[in-house]
């Protein structure tokens, strides 16, 4: 780490704890939306269409007169509850296929990489869209879409995490112990590989975000009247003019929701690497539109 | 002797590729399968109005192959998309082939400049981000990089609209005639690219600088801007170029947002119609289209490495799948 050691990590530390609280923040804001306002943030009202900031709409309300700050708090929730569940579906269908490849190898090993090699075959979030325009639009199409997608580059890692501890020595020991399979996965190889997944994770969930709102704003993805930041830039597009803000603050609040994940995944991934390889990953990233 | 072992070089990769192409045509097919709905039903119904009589739809299926089970309707298709013949849009009645080769050049010409502005950005503030480490330089390269891989192209894309086209007035916001109306699109574009290429080029200026070779350079008193341009750049240029390959793939590709922005005539334009049609052979033609050109775009990286590296000549003995994405 050299002269600046210190000052180095106490910056990362930093890094992670700004990314931390954002993340927590938008987290918090789903979970409290309905107190934050006590708006519906359905409810039309003609009357009040694109109102100015008012102690009754601190952001004003959208062309249907509904209330923007309600809107992007039950944002969150459509967000980052879209993420969460396909996070959780990739983490499980990645780290058990690459496992298995990894520890069993052979056919199996084979016949799974090469199914990994041609989903790798394309740019992620093309073909997210692909997969969700067939399946159609909603809220689960996009899950599907996204886990289908994403679950390979888990796979690849975990795969060769999982092929270079099992030939460690503490596993070699399990075995000549008589332990099982089952056991050496659940008591070796999985806390072994706990750490790096967690990181993966944190950094792909910021571009999950932007793959969700990147089919909201294509209107293939979360329909209107969804309150989903994506669909909502795109219900504003026709206001660019006159109403700028009803596509820029939903575009703001994906970007720091974004920005949040990014900054917490940078961190750990300093922490947890000492060597400072951690910029090899934008070789790696799927990068955006 | 180098020649020949760059010859078997290729070959091997050439050969390791028809696996995965298989792969993404399949993909491409089933994708195009998933769909719930009959696509003849559809193009009946789009055409009268009215819901079509079985009749009707029996007869356009047949038309269309359609009636043949999947695995006949994938070899047929496989089959013409190897002569170039990926079938007719249900939407326009044209050749997809026709229709996508019409619409590459926009979308070519988009990503190209997009990512030549971002190797301009990024080169010099990734090398100057390297060497004064943990100065202002650094700070701007960090957060050019948060920027560009946080912010949604979609708003940065009409930020630049409000700015440049709305409050100023100098550039087109929308349209596709001309250079002026390729600024705004590219400069979207180029944004987020720059930043991920700038940490990339100081990742490889930092491992480079650390290099022996570098240390005895500036021992033996060649100044400091010699060896940052003869030897440093140079070798720090390989993750770069793997970058940029990789990334022009997905740009190519991730087009859709920003021509749709934009109201740019593209490939991601098409595709977003032709989703939202349900215009099967435009989607599946356009799947396989992508996947093999940017199966195509790793291996052209793959051998300007093996061309640019003697060290990875050897190394690729190993058969190295492609670079990840």
């Amino acid at each position: 780490m050299g002269r600046f050691g210190r000052i180095d990590s106490l910056l990362r530390d930093r890094t992670a704890l700004a990314g931390l609280v954002l993340v927590s923040l938008f987290v918090l804001v789903g979970f409290i939306a309905p107190v934050i306002t006590g708006h519906d943030p359905n409810l039309i009202d003609a009357v009040r269409r694109l109102e100015g900031p008012s102690r009754a709409h601190p952001l004003g309300t959208d062309n249907l007169g509904r209330d923007m700050l309600s809107r992007l708090a039950y944002g969150a929730r459509w967000s980052l509850g879209a993420v969460a569940i396909a996070t959780a579906l990739i983490m499980s269908i990645g780290v058990s296929v690459g496992t298995l490849a990894g520890f069993y190898g052979g056919l199996l090993d084979e016949g799974v990489m090469r199914v990994v090699d041609v989903l790798l075959a394309f740019p992620s979030l093309l073909l997210a869209i692909a997969i969700a325009g067939m399946l159609g639009t909603g809220m689960t199409s996009v899950i599907i879409a996204l886990t289908i997608v994403w679950w390979a580059s888990y796979a690849r890692i975990v795969r060769g995490m999982v092929l270079s501890i099992r030939q460690r020595d503490f596993v070699t020991a399990a075995k000549s112990l008589g332990a099982g399979d089952l056991h050496i996965v659940v008591y070796h190889i999985l806390p072994n590989i706990f750490a790096p997944v967690a990181i993966l994770a944190t950094v792909e969930m910021g571009e999950l975000i932007l793959a969700v709102a990147g089919l909201g704003f294509l209107g293939i993805g979360v329909q209107p009247p969804a309150p989903e930041w994506g669909t909502m830039v795109n219900d504003g597009r026709s206001y660019i003019m006159s109403a700028p803000q009803l596509m820029i603050y939903p575009g703001l609040a994906i970007s720091l929701a974004v920005i949040g994940f990014n900054l917490l995944g940078d961190g750990l991934r300093d922490i947890f690497d000492p060597r400072g390889l951690s910029d090899r990953h934008w070789l790696n990233s799927h990068g955006q539109q | 002797m180098a020649q020949a072992s760059l010859s078997t070089y290729l070959l091997r990769r050439f050969v390791s590729l028809v696996p995965v192409w298989i792969g993404v045509s399949i993909l491409a097919f089933v994708v195009a399968n998933l769909a719930p709905g009959d696509p003849a039903q559809m193009i009946l119904q789009r055409e009268t109005g009215e819901p079509p009589s079985a009749e009707a739809v029996r007869q356009l299926r047949g038309e269309l192959g359609l009636d043949a089970p999947p695995v006949v309707r994938y070899v047929r298709w496989v089959r013409q998309a190897i002569t170039g013949d990926l079938g007719r849009s249900y939407r326009t009645g044209l050749p997809v082939t026709t229709t996508l080769i019409g619409a590459f050049p926009n979308t070519l010409r988009l990503t190209l400049t997009a990512l030549l502005l971002g190797v301009i950005v990024a080169l010099p503030l990734g090398v100057l981000a390297a060497v004064r480490r943990n100065t202002a330089f650094d700070q701007l390269s960090r957060i050019l990089a948060l920027v560009g891989t946080s912010v949604p192209s979609f708003l940065l894309g009409y930020l630049l609209i409000l700015f440049f086209a709305v409050m100023l007035g100098v550039l087109p916001a929308t349209g596709s005639d001309g250079w002026r109306y390729l600024v705004l699109p590219a400069l979207t574009l180029a944004l987020s690219e720059a930043g991920a290429l700038t940490r990339l080029t100081r990742a490889g200026m930092l491992e480079v600088l650390r290099e022996d070779y570098l240390v005895t350079a500036r021992a033996k008193g060649v100044g400091t801007r010699s060896v940052l341009m003869r030897h440093a750049l140079r070798n720090a240029v390989n993750p770069i170029v793997s970058l940029a390959g990789v990334r022009l793939g997905r740009l190519l590709g991730g087009a859709f947002i920003v021509e749709t922005i934009f109201a740019r005539p593209g490939i991601g334009k098409t595709v977003v119609d032709s989703i939202q049609d349900r215009d099967y052979p435009t989607i599946q033609g356009f799947i396989v289209v992508m996947g093999t050109l940017f199966v195509v775009i790793n291996l052209a990286v793959d051998i300007f490495h093996h061309w640019l590296d003697p060290r990875i000549r050897e190394q690729s003995a190993a058969a190295v799948p492609a670079a990840r994405q």
